[in-house]
Order: structure tokens, then C-alpha cells, then sequence
């Protein structure tokens, strides 16, 4: 454990940690002189476009390029028997998910296609437009065969089996569990329960999927220009599946617009463009349009959780208890895996709170819809909406200030190092303190005396609360022990130049998030040097010290600390040499912005140019056995804890239209702690933005089946994002709680906002809802659900994403109310669940 | 299937004649035949902006707009307006207030924010977001870019922000 930097200590000096200083790179960036994979042209390169299949499930019988190879500028058509011999195929698994299994996947399939999106053959020609026009005339003879499609019936005996090798559609299970759930829920004073779901979704990253691969036959090298937030991932995944060694293969990435989780995995039709351009030996160029993202993008959150809750007397939680079920399509995604998610909402469900009794079982199934993965914040929004979901059941159902339930439930903040019922290790929290500074931050009740006026009136508004953990700073317990070649630690090198400037290279990706502006802070405060002096290199496996990239909020706690220790010994290694220089002990010097100076009277000594000018030019003068390393690398894994969990509290304000079910978000507030904070501005825009990308889920955004399998939102017209006109102004607050891993004891920021958001959303809704007795547990929580909910317009059936009708009680359950998801339930000590039940109501 | 057509236009400030296919789009004639990368590809169909240029003064979406039918037009991009200073401040107030992240809806976010500025001075934070309402992103939230856009307002008002 370290002594943690601590930014508000006097006269530090060069002081840039804590500081909000503006990003290196956004001066390129607003003149539009970033640098993404499609700006980039090289010569003889080519481009594919793909031949998707049109059908969710069917045999390839015959793939016929003849026609497409007659047009002008068309070189070639790939099939996945022609580039099979030459990429080996993978199964995504992980080992440390007992039980789990996938089928074997090839940059394009062999025999049959199992999505509709899927590519089944590649068009190379000189253009991109030259390649559309040949992918259509591309003649693929399909025999269409039965679709395994919605996720409630995958492991009916009568669906098909997708993949008949694996003997059924069961991807993962898992149950875990501590405690006696069933004596809780036996001798609970109120248990709540309900069905809720999250509506899959997709990253919808403003630059699409991009790809370009070059391959040098005459010095076997494959360098790739990526969009992606892996670098080193990729190239060992390419290295290994394309035969080649790992020093062969060179994988770039400049400038990423927008990741989100949706650029941290293998996708078949970028493995297809590596090995075409080793088939080629020339410049192979993908660059997905917006139908094809829809299409071929991960999806992620099409889940279905049965959820209950057990409360006592004092309005104390005794139990959670939820069932979770999710489609992943018909592979699991390489190689990250695709049950992480559900693994990850059985590790987070109820994590704000102080209870002893859980259970919580996900059963991953295959599907023929479009693979799903991690996506931004994995896991944690199902989680959080399922839990906060219940705790404002129950807070309901006790006639409790939700604002009160939470604050008899919440981890007291004086109650750390402890575990989870889920078994999370949590170092340190703030539940108590965030959650009290968010409703000063908000004046609750001055918001409540005026939701309550404005009711009066006829206007109908909601506030939502939603406290949440997050999961950062992974170990090698999220990947690395399963066998993927993932890389949980990460380096940082600093190099002093001959003039004294600092170049930093960093393992973690930059994605627009910020990582170059807190790599150089961090770097200028550690080796002493004017900020304005470093420079940053990221994003090439070729340059940079080996490491994981970015994603799970890892890059600051974790990229961030490798920077800081390389800093802290490349001034040692300057210190060492300028005793040598001053005639004087290293440790009475300091470096403190380019200087050497005295350390107790601060008086310059030295320029660090002068400096490295003697070092690199006239090393002669030095003695001669003096180390002279002004290259330091340093690299870091954290050592006692699997994650740095962070938590975090967020508040949205609302208003709801009875008449028209349209939501009006008027404010959001959040507090969250992400331990220490480097740069306050980037903090604070990370949360934000992941805030409204939970937002987008949880009001918008939808990937739309029919039962047939086909995707029916192929556009940014169908499938609906969050735009400025929506959106409301974000309040955002810290409290900061530093990890003692590391000595900069940082915490990852990057998915609070997503993680809690829909949460906060759904809350405030059924808030506004109130009066009306209606709730809505199914995202997104369109003006049709709510107006469904209200009884104004039919519930739609099948109900795949079902709005709960109006809460009326009834004698007896109709018996399809149970399937029909979003029923919320309450009863009593008996614990009978067979009634539906007035939220108000006492026993049922 | 394509037909060529000679086309003549002026693009930041410079003549340019090229013989282009009768489909060619705006967005693909600047970045493939003139090489101007920094109007980006967003959705090829009009709903992200993240391609907005200025025809003649008034921004257009690059996806939606054939080349062939620009003859003797005007076309500014982000590369334009940047040399001529035209919305330094705008641009400044961006990085200052990290109104972007990745960068990519950036030049065609500039481009609207500043063609705002030109008929309405003094804009609330409800006049920029329904300005901006036709230019996605993902990373900010919008907040951050609202704010640079009331700051800027503001500053070439003289004045505090609305």
C-alpha cells in the first residue's frame, strides 16, 4: 500500500495532477487535422466491401463472383473456404467461466451464415464504390433454414440448435450466491419483485468500424492502421491466427472516433481484411458504412431480469434475489467473450447496499440475431436498473423516502476493506457521502415541494435516484486468468531529449477520452518538467511498452500509474547524473520545472537541456562508469485487489406528458468518486457523456427484431440516439477516495455515467407515474410503452419488451402476466407472489 | 453505370476543375479527389452532420449533396475556415472547455455552432441545442459543447453568457 500523491498539499511542485488542463490533442482535432484509419491513403491500396447475409440462419450452397468480376476496377471475391486455410479459426471462451462454450469462428463462415448482417464473402476492387457495385452482383444461392430468435425460447427442445456440435443453445451459466436467500424471503416483512428488461442496444461510434491492412511480402510484416482500443491485443491475436510472429505484425492506431467498448474486440470481416492483404500483398482498406454497423457491430444488454427483493420491518434489506437471461447471438465474441456481461450483472447486482442474503443466476443462450458484447459500462446499467428498480419497489411498498430507504441500505463509508455477498472486494466507498452530497447539489427537497405544487397542476414530474459501483483498474482475474492473451498491466517509457523536452510512450489508447492529456500531467509532475516539455505517443504496438489499451477504466489507474513511476525514475536517473556534473549528492537535488535545483533552497542549478546535451553529445566529460539512462520504463499491475471499485449516485428530473407519453429530461445530476482526479474537466466530460449514453438506452435506443430474425433498425432514421435538442444539463460533483494500490491513487471515471444512468431514468419515470398506479420497467421507455403503461393505447403481444399495465389488483393472475415481464409485484410476509398487488397495497 | 461530368468550383478560396462520376457525392469529392480529411463520414444518409460543409455560405450535408450539381458554388470546410481564422474563437473555446473528445463530429459541429453565430448573436442554451440538434455525438453529452458555444457567444457580445 503507498502514500498517495495529494494534489491539495502546498508548494508542490510542478503541480498538474488535479489540474483541468486543456487536452494536447484537441488543437488538431478542431481543425480537423486528426488523423483516423480512412484519412489514411497508401499506395496500391485496395478496399473491400462485404456480401452480407440477408437471412438469420441459412446454408451457403454456392457463392458465384463471376458477374461481379466482369465490372471496371474489381480485383477479386473472397469466399470463407478460400480464406479458411489461411487464418486458423478461435472459440471464445474464457476458463474461468466453468462451463462455458462457442463454436469455432472463421473470418468468414463456411457453411453457413447465422446472423443477418454477417459477412459471407469479400469484393476487393480499386474503389470502395467500384466494391458495392460488385458485392451486389456477387450471386449467393441460400437455403434458409430455421431461426433460433428470441432469447426466451433458445433452450426450448424444439428451437433449433445453432450450432448442433455444441448439442444445445446454452452458452454460460452461473449462479452466485451467499447467505440463505429462502429463509430471508420466508420470514420477510415485504418482498418486492419484478421483471425488468434492458433493450439491446448498440455503440453507434460517429467513425464507423475501420480497418486498413498492409502486407509486406518481401519482409513478411503486416502492419495494420486500426480503429481500435487494443493495439497489443490485436497483435497478438492476428500474429496468432494469421501465423505469424508477433514482431511481425504492427498495429496502429492515431486518432479513434469513438470506441465505447464497440472497437475493444475481433471482428471476422477485420480478420477477413488481414488475411485478404497477406493474400494481396498490398493495402487492404474496410471501412463499415452505417447499415453494416448496425448490422455487424457488437450489440449488448438484451437481457430479461426476474428480480426480488426481501425487506424487513425497519425497511432494511434482507435479501435480493434475480434471475437474468440474455441472447449474445450465435457466437461469443473473440476474445474478450460474450458472458462477461451476465457474468458481470451477477457480480454487481445489490452492490451499493449492506445485506447478507443473494442469489443471482445468468444463463447466457445463443441466438441468431447479431453477436453481442462488452459494451461501455458492461454490465453494470442492467445491474443498477434491476437493483435500483427493487430498492424504490420497496421503498414504495414501506411508504419510505426512497432518498431514506437508500440511506438505511447504503455501505456505511466507515465500513471498508469489505466483500460483497457477491464477492466484490471493495478498499474503499463513499455511498453515504456521495449520495449526501448529490442532494445538497440538488436541493431534494426543495425539488420535491415543487414536484408536489406542480402536480397539483396537472404537470406531471419525477425524480429518479440511482446509487451504483463500478468496476476498474481490472486484474488479470477479468481475462488473464481465462487464458485471453489480454494484458491487465501496462508500461509507460519516458525518454529525456537532447533539449530537455520528455517523450512519453504509454501502453493505454487514446480514444478521445483524454489519455494523452493525463499521460503528460502525470509525466510533467513526476519528472519535473514544464508540462508544455512532454509529449505523448500512444497507440502503436511498434513504439509503446506492452499493454492492454483502454478499456474497463483502466488507462488512468492503471496507464497512469506506469507513467508516473517511469517520470519518478527518469528524474532519479537525471538527479544521478547531475551529482556527478554539480559535485553534489543526488538526493540534496531536485528537478522542478526543466531545472535542476538545490532541493532545500530551490535555487537553480542546471538547465535539464544542458543537462542531456552532455549526455548525448559530450558523454566524454562524465565519469566514466556514471549511468547515464535518461530512458526509464516502468510498468503496472495492481497487486492486492481484482478491481478498484468506484461508486457513485446519480439524480434525473423529469417530466412526463400523460396525453403524449413523451419524456422531458430537465436536469441530471451525478456524484461520483473515482478516487483521485486528475484532470477535473476530463472527469467530469467523461461522465457526462457516459450519462447521456445511458441516457440513449434507456429512452431511445432499441435494435428492433422482427420474429423472423430480421433486423428492422438499419439506420440512424430507425435506431435513435440521444441529439443535443433531448438532452438536459449535467451537474456533476466528486468526492474523492484514492486507491492505495498505486501511489497516484486513481480510479477509472469512464463508465459511472452509463452505468447509472437508465437507472435514474426509469426511477424518475415511475416517479411521474405515480399517481397513475402505472409502471415501466422495460427499456427503452418509449412514448408507446408509457402510453401502454397508462392503459391509452394496447400493450403490444407478444410482449418481448413488455410495459406493465396499469397496477390494479386482481383476484387472480392472469397466467400469462408472469411472462409478460414487467410485472412489479409486491407481498407480504407470506411471501405469496401468485397476486398482482397495489404498490400501496398491504398484503396482497 | 457512371457517367462523368466536368465540374468547376471554388474550394477554400482555390479554383478547383476535376472530372468526377455523375454520383459522386460532396463528402467523397472532397475527401477522395481533393484530399480534405477533415469532413468526416458519418452515416452516409443525412442524420448525423458529422459531414457538414458550407455551400455558399449555407451548410450542407456532404452526404446529401451531389457534387456534379456544385458548378461555379462556393464550398468552405473545417481546412478553410481554420487557415482563415474565421472561427478561431469558436475553435478555442472547444479546447478550453473540452468540447470535444474524439474529435470526429467536431469540424461539422464547428461548422453549424458557428453558422448559429452568424444570424443569432446571442443564442440560449436552448437555441444552441435546437441549432445543434441534427449533429451527433457520442462523447460529450452535449453539455461540454453548449457551453463553448454560450462562451463564445458571449465573448464576441462582450458580455457575460445568456
Amino acid at each position: 500500500m503507498n502514500e498517495v500523491i495529494d494534489p491539495r498539499s502546498v508548494d508542490r511542485p510542478n503541480s498538474y495532477i488535479g489540474k483541468s488542463v486543456p487536452r494536447p490533442n484537441a488543437a488538431k482535432l478542431v481543425e480537423g487535422q486528426g488523423q483516423y484509419v480512412d484519412d489514411i491513403v497508401l499506395p496500391r491500396m485496395v478496399h473491400v466491401a462485404f456480401v452480407r447475409s440477408p437471412h438469420a440462419h441459412a446454408r451457403i450452397l454456392r457463392v458465384d463472383g463471376a458477374e461481379a468480376l466482369q465490372l471496371p476496377g474489381v480485383l477479386r471475391v473472397f469466399t470463407g473456404k478460400e480464406l479458411a486455410p489461411h487464418c486458423d479459426p478461435w472459440v471464445a471462451t474464457l476458463a474461468h467461466l466453468k462451463g462455458m462454450k462457442s463454436a469455432p469462428q472463421h473470418p468468414l463462415p463456411l457453411e453457413r451464415a447465422t446472423w443477418v448482417g454477417e459477412a459471407v464473402a469479400a469484393v476487393v476492387a480499386e474503389t470502395r464504390a467500384a466494391a458495392e457495385d460488385a458485392a451486389a452482383r456477387v450471386v449467393v444461392d441460400y437455403e434458409p433454414l430455421p431461426a433460433a430468435v428470441d432469447m426466451e425460447t433458445a433452450l426450448l427442445p424444439a428451437t433449433p440448435v445453432i450450432h448442433p456440435d455444441l448439442g444445445d443453445n446454452l452458452c454460460f451459466e452461473r449462479v452466485n450466491q451467499a447467505g440463505d436467500v429462502e429463509a430471508a424471503f420466508r420470514s420477510a416483512h415485504r418482498i418486492v419483485e419484478a421483471t425488468f428488461h434492458t433493450g439491446r442496444h448498440t455503440g453507434v461510434t460517429l467513425e464507423p468500424r475501420s480497418i486498413l491492412a498492409d502486407y509486406n511480402r518481401a519482409s513478411g510484416r503486416l502492419t495494420v492502421h486500426h480503429a481500435t482500443q487494443a493495439p497489443h491485443m490485436m497483435q497478438s491475436v492476428l500474429a496468432k491466427h494469421l501465423r505469424l510472429a508477433e514482431g511481425d505484425v504492427r498495429v496502429i492506431c492515431t486518432d479513434v472516433g469513438g470506441s465505447y467498448g464497440i472497437k475493444v474486440h475481433v471482428y471476422p470481416d477485420e480478420v477477413a481484411v488481414a488475411v485478404i492483404a497477406k493474400l494481396m500483398g498490398r493495402p487492404v482498406k474496410f471501412i463499415a458504412d452505417r447499415l453494416e454497423s448496425f448490422a455487424s457491430d457488437i450489440h449488448a444488454r438484451d437481457h430479461r431480469i426476474e428480480g426480488r427483493m426481501a425487506v424487513d420491518a425497519e425497511g432494511r434489506i434482507t435479501a435480493i434475489d434475480i434471475d437474468d437471461l440474455t441472447g449474445i447471438g450465435p457466437y461469443s465474441v473473440y476474445p474478450r467473450t460474450s458472458a462477461v456481461e451476465g457474468n458481470q450483472v451477477v457480480n454487481l447486482v445489490g452492490g451499493p447496499y449492506d445485506f447478507a442474503n443473494f442469489r443471482a443466476k445468468t444463463t447466457v443462450v445463443l441466438q441468431n440475431k447479431t453477436p453481442t458484447c462488452q459494451y461501455r459500462a458492461v454490465g453494470h446499467p442492467i445491474a443498477t436498473a434491476v437493483t435500483e428498480g427493487l430498492v424504490d419497489l420497496a421503498a414504495e411498498a414501506l411508504a419510505i423516502d426512497p432518498v431514506e430507504f437508500r440511506r438505511r441500505n447504503l455501505m456505511r463509508d466507515g465500513s471498508y476493506p469489505r466483500t460483497s455477498p457477491a464477492g466484490m472486494k471493495f478498499e474503499g466507498l463513499s455511498h453515504e457521502k456521495s449520495l449526501e452530497t448529490l442532494l445538497a447539489m440538488m436541493d431534494y427537497p426543495a425539488l420535491r415541494s415543487e414536484q408536489a405544487q406542480l402536480r397539483a397542476k396537472g404537470v406531471h414530474r419525477g425524480i429518479g435516484l440511482a446509487s451504483f459501483i463500478e468496476l476498474t483498474n481490472p486484474s488479470p482475474f477479468m481475462y488473464g486468468i481465462g487464458g485471453a492473451r489480454i494484458s491487465a498491466q501496462d508500461g509507460c517509457t519516458v525518454r529525456i531529449d537532447p533539449d530537455g523536452s520528455v517523450m512519453a510512450a504509454t501502453g493505454v489508447t487514446e480514444q478521445g477520452q483524454g489519455t494523452e492529456a493525463i499521460i503528460r500531467q502525470i509525466v510533467a509532475e513526476s519528472a519535473g518538467v514544464p508540462i508544455g516539455h512532454v509529449r505523448v505517443i500512444t497507440g502503436d504496438t511498434l513504439t509503446t511498452p506492452y499493454g492492454g489499451g483502454t478499456w474497463a477504466c483502466r488507462g488512468a489507474g492503471i496507464g497512469g500509474e506506469a507513467a508516473l513511476q517511469a517520470g519518478l525514475a527518469v528524474k532519479d536517473a537525471a538527479l544521478r547524473v547531475a551529482g556527478a556534473m554539480l559535485q553534489a549528492s543526488a538526493d540534496t537535488l531536485d528537478l522542478v520545472d526543466g531545472q535542476i535545483v538545490e532541493r532545500k533552497s530551490g535555487q537553480a542549478r542546471m538547465p535539464l537541456a544542458e543537462l542531456a546535451r552532455i549526455v548525448y553529445f559530450r558523454g566524454d566529460t562524465l565519469p566514466p562508469d556514471l549511468p547515464r539512462e535518461l530512458m526509464q520504463t516502468r510498468h503496472f499491475i495492481t497487486k492486492e485487489y481484482p478491481f478498484a471499485f468506484t461508486n457513485g449516485v446519480q439524480a434525473c428530473w423529469l417530466e412526463l406528458d400523460p396525453e403524449t407519453g413523451i419524456i422531458t429530461l430537465l436536469k441530471h445530476w451525478c456524484v461520483e468518486d473515482c478516487g483521485r482526479i486528475i484532470n477535473p474537466m476530463l472527469v467530469d466530460e467523461q461522465v457526462r457523456g457516459g450519462i447521456v449514453q445511458g441516457i440513449g438506452g434507456a429512452l431511445y435506443e432499441h435494435c428492433v427484431y422482427s420474429p423472423e430474425g430480421q433486423l428492422l433498425v438499419g439506420s440512424m432514421a430507425d435506431y435513435l440516439v440521444p441529439m443535443a435538442a433531448e438532452m438536459p444539463d449535467i451537474e456533476v460533483g466528486h468526492v474523492e477516495t484514492p486507491t492505495k494500490e498505486s501511489q497516484l491513487g486513481a480510479k477509472g471515471a469512464g463508465e459511472a455515467g452509463t452505468a447509472g444512468a437508465p437507472a435514474a431514468v426509469m426511477n424518475a419515470i415511475n416517479d411521474a407515474l405515480k399517481p397513475f398506479g402505472a409502471k415501466v420497467l422495460a427499456q427503452p421507455f418509449t412514448p408507446e410503452r408509457i402510453l401502454a403503461a397508462l392503459g391509452k393505447v394496447p400493450q403490444r403481444r407478444p410482449v418481448p419488451a413488455g410495459t406493465v399495465a396499469a397496477l390494479q389488483p386482481r383476484a387472480t393472475p392472469h397466467p400469462a402476466e408472469r411472462s409478460a415481464s414487467a410485472t412489479a409485484r409486491i407481498s407480504g410476509k407470506t411471501g405469496e407472489h401468485g397476486l398482482l398487488a397495489r404498490l400501496f397495497g398491504r398484503k396482497s | 453505370m457512371s457517367t462523368a461530368v466536368d465540374l468547376s468550383l471554388t474550394v477554400n478560396g482555390e479554383r478547383v476543375t476535376r472530372r468526377i462520376e455523375a454520383r459522386r457525392h460532396l463528402i467523397d469529392f472532397l475527401r477522395l479527389d481533393l484530399g480534405f480529411m477533415g469532413t468526416h463520414a458519418g452515416c452516409e444518409h443525412g442524420m448525423c452532420g458529422a459531414c457538414t460543409v458550407r455551400v455558399d455560405g449555407k451548410i450542407v450535408r456532404g452526404c446529401l449533396v451531389l457534387a456534379a450539381s456544385l458548378e461555379g458554388a462556393q464550398v468552405e470546410t473545417i481546412e478553410g475556415v481554420s487557415d482563415s481564422g474565421e472561427i478561431r474563437d469558436l475553435q478555442d473555446a472547444f479546447i478550453a472547455r473540452n468540447a470535444c473528445q474524439c474529435g470526429y463530429c467536431t469540424p461539422g459541429m464547428l461548422l453549424t455552432a458557428a453558422d448559429l453565430l452568424s444570424f443569432n448573436p446571442r443564442p440560449s442554451r436552448a437555441e444552441i441545442r435546437e441549432h445543434l440538434s441534427g449533429n451527433y455525438c457520442r462523447c460529450t453529452g452535449y453539455h461540454a459543447i453548449v457551453d463553448a458555444v454560450a462562451a463564445t457567444a458571449a465573448k464576441r457580445s462582450g458580455g457575460a453568457g445568456r
